[in-house]
């Protein structure tokens, strides 16, 4: 690719691709060209979606449709419920979960016969109908997407592609019509906020570093997603990595900063290679390296691995990574603006913020900050997960009510059970009840119930899940992740755990509740990182909202849920109980007596809970409880 | 000096990549990634290796190797079983995935088989939630996991 | 300047001031633990990880590490209100639910910070409980033990080992609840990099870094009948003993101190000091021949085990600039089992020399092979300073009502220019008052050569000798002999003799000597006791120690002769880097 080295060469690439824009944004219609795209995601991938494509390509072929019809892969649709997912342009045709030799009939017989795979067409469960186009589905109908406004849209492995949708644009009006002072101003009045979690206004943050006197500073992406269950910092690398590159050149502008460093997780292969692949192409194109558009500016970014660590997640604690170091936080202040990576002020921002950054300046502040609530603007995107229908990742617009993002686009509780409650913000983040569904997304009020925004992990929780186990799970999650070096986090959050572990096994007393109360306060107060911060956030959140299933647990000893194996109890219902014997020959202690066709008997001193007899029994006469 | 018993080849491929970049401290996870990559884990010859190379104290390396879970100072088995452990697969059961791979294998989460075939690990979050529980062994992935799919799985890796 | 607010009270300050040293001005107590700031040694341990010290100020959510945190202009801090006091009642409570309660039997009893601030904050009750750490006692090596369950992460040894003395055999290992500080692959101290020079355990505290017990040997080599215990004293000793027995620090105890070693039950009380004006004699004659006969230049000093290992790991390739003389204890260690021996009829193999010093890196030292002869080691026991304290108390021996008592003879007497070895600068001093009038041979009128004198890092002076500048540097503190042996190698800097001590402050700094706590004046006070001393001699050159020149004449013949050298000299060996 040659080197743009002004706005009109970017400009006139813009145009070059506009045929291909127009058949992806539907807005041309009238054509016999189609475009399909397949979701070249992690989740897809795994799902053999890339031979799929080479499938779908090899049939076009055999139908001589090459000229008209052009496959290829692009970012995660969100969808990842239902993927693979193929989309076909410009009519908006949605397929989901198709498999590689579902290539041939999609060719013949939507692009030659032009009917619609009826088989693969996404079925609205409430309505029990198939959705023949992608803005009929519940599923997108209120998200909007800003931050993944190219993933489903573009080939991330092609810069024309992003190009062709505004790409670049924004560094060419920020390098050459604007001053770093005014790039800041935007970013500043669009309201935009970290959306790692902190939430801190990210204009403020830049603003900060870029007064520091120094000859170097650096710009940091933190693409260290490490709350599990929140995938939406790899998703955008993954189908928009430009965004992510074109973002960080302007930061770095604004700044004053020459050098950026992705510090991205270890495990995310994909997402790596499709950033070192943009990260090429900019450099040819130009964009990113030494005299940047032809303005003099220069801009470099290099790669840095995690490697399995969640607490680099914390500015700090990544800050020290990348120098090469153990990741263990310090103590702020000094902020990263103010003393950062090799002690030089740094500006630390996370994936999904720069994602947002060129949309911003291309359409303006005051077009941000009218999507979202009055303290939160703009759009969050949310990994939803766990018990829900349609897993997936939804961008939607803060202020919106969990219920809207559960319900409507999530599709409500798998298998038709009862909701419980929603984790959001991961292992720093709280429980939110039925309750508070209709609560308005945004970062004061998610803080204001006892949870967190943090990355934007939301994994529903349902009657099956024990919210003891749950709170145990994620301690168990930050002691493990805890770096260790400050007391109440190495040793207060090992002793919350410890105790949650005394209450799932029986062994817990009310007053237990109490001293667990007190010592995650403590651990709030004084930890050393956000990480210790907020650790005790699920236990203190499930302890106010679920307080009776935590009396079950210590005053009656019973596991509502019936997870915790301890307090489980088996029984054989005398009406039930048919005499087979199964039971008593699967039992591993022997503790089931009964004589063949007469009522068996569990002697509840000897089982060990480990459910043999429940599996064995061919009348459901075992119940546990 | 402590004496090497690994292959003179897989240390030349290290050094050849180390003399490719700047061998400085900041390089150290890098090169530590590297290295796994090309011995399968990081016994302490190689971490000595690495810390002369980068001019980084052995107990600095040591130290960097420790602390983050990505490192092994073991050789993994054949065939490492990677069971992920997210909070996504938590709520859809992957507990009940890992206890019975531990049983079919007859080893517990972190070990390897005394045959050197199998290891098992858990590991957080592959992103692919929509697919919890989700089991990887080696590069392939499976998703939606049930107990009764373990065995199956085994069976494909007998090699 | 800001203005801050501590619990009331308005106290000016300079906005890089801690909340913690605001608090100070305005004598506002805020407990520490983990904090620790020897300024003078650029030691600030700032890991604000035990978090003992939070308090509450005004507008921030979590509550303020007072140590770490800087205050600024209108800062309202309360240190004293429930939610600070609570918080830090529990931090402790959490360290101590990880911490082994055999407090009665520890090698810190008494001594331990964590221990002081438990009962200033009159805990009574540990509420919570669970798994208890536990890590193998590494008692690998000849000086230091370490016990990692008592381990709290302060982190203090890890800054001193790798900041200060930048030898970096330590780092913080895994992560979580196992976090621990440790070696390199968990080596045991010995197969380290480790000098031993002490420093992380004159830091710790409590008793995770501890001194290697040798109490219980000297007991019974004084119980044994069948042998002839002799005991020697290093100069650093003298100056610091009293502050054990509460006196203020920097007291000259030396007539106290040998009365007490004698009612302990020493055969004979002699003085390290004599065998450093034998060292001086070696050392300044080795200096003056590679002086005059194109030897290697700068010449080292080796007076100190610590440094010595030191550089046989990280300078192997330089082995051949310091000097070849023993440490001032070797030597007398081998005077002692040759010439006393033969002068006093006694066999050498029934011979016990004990040597008291502030340093625990010398307890390796008298383990090395080479130091020795026949079979029989030059030094057989080492104690320090804090081992010798619990002797006496042991003994039930009432320090501080001791008549002053003179050493034995003939390896007790001694000049001033060795009594200053125990201070950063003393060696060299010591060795040009000597080197000046063998080469001028003229009377050095002048014998106090202030420029070497101090805390300060790193010292250097110009002496006219016969027309020519002599070039000395004096360094103390491994990490500033690391720099200066680092421009030496580079090119960059040109001396003619260095003296280079491991600990910062020199001898009276050493790991083995009364705990300092963090108040480095206790130094500056040792260092004022040493020169007094020097000052109070009436000889002040070794060459004119009148038993020195005795012990030449009789038995050892010319200073750096073959005799000499069988006796005085070793050599050093490379050694791995880590």
């Amino acid at each position: 690719m040659e080197r743009i080295n002004n706005l009109d060469t970017l400009i006139q690439m813009q145009k070059e691709f506009e045929n291909i824009m127009e058949i992806r944004k539907s807005t041309v219609t009238n054509t016999e060209r189609r475009e399909l795209l397949i979701c070249g995601g992690t989740g897809c991938v795994s799902s053999e979606s890339l031979k799929l494509l080479e499938n779908l390509k090899d049939e076009i072929k055999k139908h001589g449709l090459e000229d008209k019809v052009r496959a290829s892969i692009t970012g995660c649709f969100g969808f990842c419920e239902k993927g693979p997912i193929v989309k076909v342009f410009p009519e908006d045709v949605f397929y989901v979960g198709v498999t590689p030799g579902d290539a041939a009939n999609i060719v013949s017989t939507h692009l030659v016969q032009g009917r619609k795979v009826e088989r693969l067409l996404y079925e609205e469960p409430a309505l029990k109908k198939k959705v023949d186009t992608q803005h009929e589905m519940e599923f997108y109908k209120k998200q909007k997407r800003i931050a993944l406004r190219n993933c489903g849209l573009i080939n991330p492995e092609l810069i024309e592609e992003y190009i062709a949708n505004r790409g670049y644009e924004a560094l060419g009006r920020c390098l050459l019509e604007m001053t770093p002072k005014e790039v800041i101003h935007i970013i500043k009045t669009s309201g935009l906020r970290g959306r790692g979690g902190g939430g801190f206004p990210t204009g403020l943050k830049w603003e900060y570093a870029s007064k520091m006197d120094s000859p170097i500073k650096y710009v940091v992406c933190n693409a260290d997603e490490g709350d599990p269950g929140a995938f939406m910092d790899r998703s955008i690398l993954e189908g928009d990595p430009h965004s992510i590159i074109e973002a960080m050149v302007i930061t770095g502008y604004s700044i004053g900063s020459n050098k950026g460093f992705v510090y991205i997780r270890a495990e995310y292969p994909l997402a790596i290679k499709r950033l070192k692949n943009a990260l090429k192409q900019a450099k040819q194109a130009g964009l990113l390296g030494q005299n940047i558009m032809g303005t003099g500016f220069n801009f470099d970014i290099d790669i840095k691995y995690g490697a399995g660590a969640f607490v680099c997640g914390e500015e700090t604690a990544l800050i020290h990574s990348i120098e090469g170091g153990r990741g263990e936080p310090t103590t702020k202040p000094p902020f990263p603006a103010e003393k950062g990576l090799w002690d030089k002020p740094t500006s630390v921002n996370n994936v999904e913020t720069f994602a947002n950054v060129p949309a911003i300046i291309i359409n303006g502040a005051s077009w941000y900050n009218k999507f979202g609530s009055d303290t939160s603007k703009g759009t969050k995107v949310f990994a939803l997960a766990g018990k829900i229908n349609n897993v997936g990742l939804v961008e939607v617009p803060m202020g919106i009510s969990l219920r809207e993002i559960i319900y409507d686009i999530g599709g409500g509780i798998k298998d038709g059970k009862e909701f419980k409650a929603v984790q959001t913000g991961g292992p720093s983040g709280g429980c939110i009840t039925a309750d508070q569904l209709d609560v308005k997304i945004d970062y004061e009020s998610l803080y204001s119930i006892g949870s967190m925004m943090g990355s934007g992990g939301m994994i529903v929780i349902d009657e099956d899940n024990c919210i003891v186990d749950i709170a145990k799970f994620y301690l168990q999650f930050t002691v493990e992740e805890s770096c260790g070096k400050c007391t109440p986090c190495r040793v207060g959050n090992k002793r919350l755990y410890e105790m949650l572990t005394k209450i799932t096994e029986g062994k817990g007393t009310e007053e237990d509740l109490e001293t667990l109360r007190t010592l995650a306060e403590t651990i709030k107060l004084t930890s050393l990182c956000g990480l210790g911060q907020t650790a005790p956030n699920p236990v203190l959140s499930t302890m106010k909202y679920f307080h009776e299933e935590y009396l079950a647990h210590v005053r009656d000893k019973k596991c509502p849920a019936g997870v915790c194996q301890s307090l489980l109890r088996y029984t054989i219902s005398e009406e039930k109980c048919i005499g087979c014997t199964k039971c008593a020959r699967v039992c591993p202690v022997s503790c089931i007596s009964g004589k063949v066709k007469e009522v068996h008997v569990i002697d509840q001193d000897l089982c060990i809970k480990c459910g043999a007899c429940f599996d064995a029994c061919p009348v459901n006469a075992i119940s546990k409880g | 000096m402590m004496t090497r018993t690994l292959s003179q080849d897989l240390y030349d491929q290290l050094e050849g990549y180390i003399d490719s970049i700047e061998p400085t401290e900041a390089a150290l996870i890098e090169v530590l990634h590297e290295a796994q990559h090309i011995f399968g884990y990081l016994p302490m010859e190689v971490q000595l290796f690495i810390g002369e190379k980068l001019h980084v104290p052995a107990s600095k390396v040591f130290g960097v190797v420790s602390f983050y879970s990505y490192f092994t100072t073991e050789p993994k088995g054949k065939y490492v079983i990677n069971i992920c452990t997210g909070t996504a697969c938590f709520v859809r059961n992957a507990e009940s995935i890992v206890r019975e791979f531990e049983k079919a294998l007859n080893i517990k989460t972190g070990e390897t088989t005394g045959n050197k075939k199998y290891t098992i690990d858990c590991l957080r979050c592959v992103g692919a939630c929509g697919l919890a529980p989700v089991v990887m062994v080696n590069e392939d992935v499976y998703g939606k996991v049930t107990v009764d799919d373990v065995y199956k799985i085994i069976a494909k890796y007998t090699e | 300047m800001v203005n801050v607010n501590i619990n009331g009270k308005m106290v000016q300050v300079s906005e890089d001031t801690t909340i913690l040293e605001a608090a100070k001005l305005v004598n506002v107590k805020i407990p520490t633990l983990c904090h620790l700031d020897l300024h003078d040694i650029k030691m600030v341990n700032k890991a604000a990880s035990c978090r003992v010290c939070v308090v509450e100020v005004e507008g921030r959510k979590t509550l303020a590490p007072s140590c770490a945190t800087p205050v600024f202009d209108g800062m309202v801090v309360k240190t004293d209100t429930k939610k600070a006091v609570k918080a830090r009642r529990t931090v402790m409570e959490l360290l101590l639910s990880d911490h082994p309660k055999d407090c009665l039997i520890c090698e810190k009893n008494t001594e331990c910070e964590l221990q002081a601030l438990a009962a200033e904050m009159g805990l009574r009750h540990v509420k919570y409980e669970g798994e208890i750490s536990e890590f193998p006692i590494d008692d690998s090596s000849f000086s230091i033990v370490r016990d990692m369950t008592k381990c709290i992460m302060c982190r203090r040894c890890e800054t001193m080992c790798n900041e200060v003395q930048t030898v970096h055999v330590l780092s913080g290992l895994g992560r979580g609840f196992d976090t621990v500080v440790g070696t390199a692959f968990n080596l045991p101290m010995y197969e380290t990099n480790c000098t031993f020079c002490g420093q992380c355990l004159a830091v710790c505290p409590t008793a995770a870094l501890a001194e290697v017990n040798n109490v219980p040997k000297v007991w019974d080599a004084i119980n044994n009948e069948k042998k002839y215990v002799v005991v020697q004293t290093a100069p650093a000793v003298r100056v610091a003993l009293g502050e054990e027995f509460g006196m203020e620090p920097g007291t000259v105890v030396t007539g106290k101190m040998v009365a007490a070693l004698r009612s302990i039950g020493f055969d004979k009380v002699f003085d390290t000091d004599f065998a450093a004006d034998l060292t001086i004699m070696e050392e300044a004659s080795e200096f003056v021949h590679r002086l005059k006969h194109g030897g290697k230049l700068p010449m080292l000093t080796s007076c100190c085990p610590g440094w010595v290992k030191f550089f046989e790991h990280q300078f192997n390739d330089m082995l051949d600039i310091p000097s070849s003389c023993k440490s001032p204890h070797e030597m007398f260690g081998s005077v002692a089992k040759s010439y006393l021996a033969e002068k006093m009829g006694i066999d050498p193999k029934q011979m016990v020399v004990v040597s008291v010093m502030p340093c625990v890196a010398k307890k390796y030292e008298a383990a090395r092979p080479e130091l020795g002869h026949g079979g029989t080691k030059d030094v057989d026991i080492v104690i320090t300073t804090r081992e010798l304290a619990r002797m006496i108390n042991e003994a039930g021996i009432s320090f501080n009502h001791l008549e002053d008592e003179e050493f034995d003879n003939p390896l007790g007497e001694s000049t001033g220019a060795s009594v200053i070895f125990g201070a950063t600068g003393g060696v060299i001093e010591a060795a040009l008052r000597t080197a000046y009038e063998w080469l001028t041979e003229e009377t050095l009128e002048n014998v106090e050569f202030e420029a070497l004198r101090g805390i300060e890092g790193t010292k250097e002076a110009t002496i006219s000798i016969n027309g020519e500048d002599i070039h000395i540097a004096v360094t103390h503190g491994l990490g500033n002999a690391r720099n200066l042996l680092e421009r030496i190698r580079r090119g960059e800097a040109q001396y003619h003799a260095i003296e280079i001590m491991a600990c910062p402050g020199g001898c009276i700094g050493g790991g083995g000597q009364p705990f300092h706590h963090g108040d480095l004046e206790i130094l500056e006070k040792r260092i004022a006791g040493i020169y007094s001393e020097d000052r109070a001699k009436t000889i002040r050159k070794s060459h004119e120690n009148p038993m020195i020149k005795k012990i030449y004449e009789e038995y050892l013949g010319e200073p750096y002769g073959k005799k000499a050298h069988e006796l005085l000299h070793t050599y050093y060996v490379p050694r791995q880097k880590m």
